[in-house]
């Protein structure tokens, strides 16, 4: 059997003929495998839905209850046989849930990595690299700019502005699922264990980790009945990055906007998006890792989807392996 | 360069002066000697650093690397420095710890100690030894294009802060001292005397004047003072000691090099304030021409034979700050304006000449003459205190600036750009428009750019009016609705009008501001194109 006829791309994402499902259908379809909770890739109005029990949970918070026709959960390296093709769900490392989906038929075996990152990150499960013929990655970083700093190392930039500016309020930008909780969890980890304020977007999906076990600490709304916004001097808010252009952040004592995102890398992201403190953290492979992962999988193909997708097809044609781009579309970089 | 890296990083991104002041101020106290002083240098533009091509940096990053992927690079940053910044690491590296980084006066040294031929092996090296953010300050400071948006005064302001010392001292003594500053940060410190300058042609702080306010000249008798044009020029300060002499503009920024005409005149020693324009000094009968004469004149590093030529630069001299090693600051205005004449009568003719005091006997009659100069290169009266000394800074009393009344218009307005810092969450950037004859009919076309003099609640319904008539979105822009009978209009102020080639309407302003919000006017009562045009007319008469 030949790759594409086991995995191809169609206008609704990637389909199985032989097993009659999707991965990551960016349209409602009959039958779709999700990767992960992030809402490009996770939509709502399909028929039956195959993923790890937190991303089904994280659906059904995001979504509500009734996103789907009908849900099955499967457990990390538990093996599922849809019309006689065998799928397997490994850990990504990209947040809570999210795995890698391994397809298989006749000794061919595709893994679809959905988003991953090789970093720590206590807030999910780490990646495991499974062998595979075909390797289809991401390529959000694929730009050999793109070097992911130490996260701790990036946080400590955000304590010590909060010694420098006692007085102003520090808002970091980070989306609802997975950075969120992580830039919260790596607070914590560096010694910081005041009170975070939180924007309402994040406050289920933050409830939501800490019943599964991951420690955030204190954590309080970010609103103001009739407080005076002296309240939230020196605090830490955390809230998406689009609220802090919204009326919502005028509550606040002169506001120190902060982004945890991989884009921060580049000054010119940073400075067009009129942030102050960019905090390079990122739930996506940087350029060594997409590139060492490609090495030590060694597939004898690599598809490149979402992201810098020549770039990394042009370091794959360099290191000698055939690689193409999937062209797929409707996938943006929530994550990150 | 760990310290100084970080830095950089944090002022690009700060927009408000004071938290630039804090991050400065904190850098000076936390960074030894000589780090810090060639830290200092670096944002005040005196560092002294060999130069590298843009052409070696990548050549050298080439070395290491694929040239297609570096394109995709290249063309995903655009900035050059940064692109190698990023993409020098090709596999993943440890973090340097910051003591194992090379320091920047290390840098600084090593770098100017460099023979031509070893320029390319030591810049690989240090490429190497450096991490991401360091590296670009490196690449920054090598090839000459840091730009920070600090200026060498808002150091100086840092410097005072972090110190206590008043920046007046510091702007006395700065011109006389040089990277690293060690003398300069042990005085600061209490640790030593204040340093000794040896060389006379320094710049010396400049005196400002304060504009008059509602009733300041009430309580003041008009025969305690004299009064004189306000030229529109730039503010300068002629320094002539032996065989140095020098040009510096009011902020003590060295523009010799644009001058020469000027310089070469100089037959005095001394130190002298004025006013430099382009045309004929009225020692020769010739015209003063405008400032936007003046500005083809301004911001270049040479200038050649035709542009001498075609504007002529020359000096109307204020003040006397030394009269040959004299140092005559103590001495009173009319003690000073003698010496002064004396000084400009045996200048050249066409180079020099004595802005001419202005006789009145009541602030009536001044702000009469005020109204009406006779001159259009005159932007109102200077008020000078006849026995004060010359001092340092912005000093309320001694002298005050009492401009022409600023233009007006009343402008509708286009697009709203979302603010900085303290004013992410508002709307606070304007752009405006008048009308004029299109294709079909009337249709706004803009003339500025606005983003002050409006209070914090005139901002909230600014802010508002846009949130709730968008059009269209571009970015951080939004266009607003803007049609003759639905819309903003805004008055607006603005200090001068020039015409110009690189805006549409063919005008632009000077230092435009939002007067007033005139929700009381509809956008079809705004002003016309054709009024703005007259303006730049009848000052060109």
């Amino acid at each position: 059997m030949k790759p594409d006829q086991l995995l191809r791309p169609m206008p609704a994402g990637l389909y199985c003929p032989a097993g009659d499902f999707y991965i990551d259908p960016v349209r409602p379809v009959a039958r779709a495998l999700i990767t992960h909770g992030h809402s490009d890739h996770a939509r709502a109005g399909h028929g039956a839905v195959l993923a790890t029990r937190e991303t089904l949970d994280i659906m059904g918070i995001r979504y509500g209850e009734d996103f789907c026709g009908s849900m099955q959960a499967a457990d990390f390296g538990e093996r599922i046989d849809l019309n006689g093709v065998t799928v397997s769900f490994h850990p990504a490392g990209h947040v809570l849930g999210s795995a890698q989906i391994a397809v298989e038929k006749d000794g061919l075996r595709i893994v679809a990595s959905g988003d991953y990152k090789r970093g720590a990150d206590p807030t999910c499960t780490a990646y495991e690299p499974v062998p595979c013929d075909v390797f289809i990655t991401e390529a959000t970083f694929g730009l050999p700019v793109f070097h992911h700093p130490e996260p701790k190392a990036e946080m400590g930039k955000l304590l010590t502005s909060l010694r420098q500016f006692p007085e102003r309020s520090h808002l970091v930008g980070a989306y609802s699922l997975g950075k969120s909780q992580r830039v919260i969890r790596l607070l914590r980890d560096c010694g910081y264990d005041a009170p975070i304020y939180i924007h309402g977007s994040l406050a289920r999906l933050c409830d939501y980790y800490v019943s599964r076990g991951i420690d955030l600490g204190d954590l309080r709304p970010a609103t103001l009945e009739k407080g005076d916004p002296t309240d939230f001097r020196g605090a830490v808010i955390v809230g998406p990055p689009s609220a802090f252009a919204d009326r919502w952040a005028r509550r606040f004592n002169e506001p120190l906007i902060a982004f945890a995102s991989g884009w921060m890398m580049v000054r010119q992201r940073a400075k067009q998006g009129g942030v102050e403190l960019p905090l390079v953290i990122s739930d996506h492979c940087d350029w060594p890792e997409v590139t060492e992962t490609i090495r030590e999988l060694a597939p004898s193909e690599v598809w490149v989807t979402h992201g810098r997708e020549e770039a990394l097809v042009r370091w794959c044609e360099l290191a000698g392996v055939p690689a193409r781009p999937l062209h797929l579309v409707g996938y943006e970089d929530e994550g990150d | 360069m760990r310290a100084f890296a970080t830095l950089l990083d944090r002022l690009v991104l700060t927009p408000a002066r004071n938290g630039k002041l804090k991050l400065l101020a904190d850098y000076f106290r936390d960074t030894p000697d000589p780090d810090r002083g060639y830290g200092l240098a670096a944002i005040a533009g005196t560092l002294d650093l060999k130069s590298v091509k843009p052409a070696l940096l990548r050549e050298l990053v080439l070395e290491r690397m694929d040239e297609v992927l570096f394109r995709y690079s290249y063309d995903y940053v655009g900035d050059l420095a940064e692109t190698i910044a990023l993409v020098w690491d090709q596999e993943r590296k440890e973090r340097v710890p910051d003591e194992a980084q090379p320091r920047l006066s290390s840098v600084v040294t090593r770098m100017n100690a460099l023979g031509r031929t070893e320029v390319r092996s030591a810049v690989r090296d240090l490429l190497d030894r450096l991490d991401p953010s360091a590296r670009f300050a490196f690449i920054k400071l090598a090839t000459g294009g840091l730009r920070i948006g600090v200026s060498a005064r808002l150091a100086k302001q840092a410097l005072a802060e972090f110190s206590g010392m008043d920046v007046t001292e510091i702007e006395t003594l700065w011109h006389g001292l040089a990277p690293p500053y060690e003398p300069l940060f042990a005085w600061l410190e209490g640790r030593t005397e204040r340093p000794v300058l040896a060389t006379p042609a320094i710049f010396h702080s400049v005196m400002l004047a304060n504009p008059v306010g509602e009733g300041d000249l009430d309580t003041l008798d008009p025969a305690d003072f004299a009064a004189e044009w306000k030229w529109d020029g730039i503010r300068v300060q002629m320094s002539s000691a032996g065989a140095t002499r020098r040009l510096y503009s009011r902020s003590g920024d060295d523009i010799s090099a644009a001058f020469p005409d000027v310089l070469e005149a100089i037959n005095f020693e001394g130190v002298v304030d004025g006013e430099l324009l382009v045309g004929g000094t009225a020692r020769t009968n010739s015209p003063t021409r405008t400032f936007s004469d003046l500005q083809q004149r301004l911001n270049r590093k040479t200038v050649n034979a035709k542009m001498l030529d075609e504007y002529p630069a020359f000096v109307r001299a204020y003040d006397v700050l030394f009269d040959g090693e004299e140092d005559v600051r103590p001495e009173s205005f009319v003690a000073r304006r003698a010496r002064l004449g004396h000084l400009i009568e045996t200048a050249p003719h066409d180079r020099f000449d004595l802005s001419p005091l202005v006789p009145f006997a009541s602030w009536q009659e001044l702000e009469t003459i005020r109204r009406e100069p006779p001159d259009p290169v005159i932007e109102g009266v200077m008020i000078k205190r006849l026995d004060s000394p010359y001092q340092a800074g912005r000093m309320k009393g001694p002298w005050f600036k009492w401009k022409r009344d600023p233009y007006n218009v009343d402008a509708v307005m286009m697009y709203a750009q979302r603010g900085h810092g303290k004013r992410s969450s508002y709307y606070s950037d304007f752009t405006f428009g008048v009308w004029t004859e299109g294709p079909d009919g009337d249709m706004l076309v803009p003339v500025g750019k606005a983003y002050f003099g409006f209070t914090d609640a005139e901002l909230e319904v600014l802010d508002r009016f846009v949130r709730n008539n968008t059009t269209e979105r571009f970015g951080p822009v939004r266009a607003v609705r803007a049609e003759p009978a639905y819309g903003f209009v805004l008055e607006v102020a603005f200090e001068g009008i020039n015409r110009s080639t690189r805006h549409k309407s063919g005008v632009a302003m000077r230092f435009p501001r939002i007067a007033r919000l005139r929700q009381d006017k509809l956008p079809a009562d705004a002003d016309r194109l054709e009024t703005l045009m007259a303006m730049v007319e009848a000052k060109e008469a």
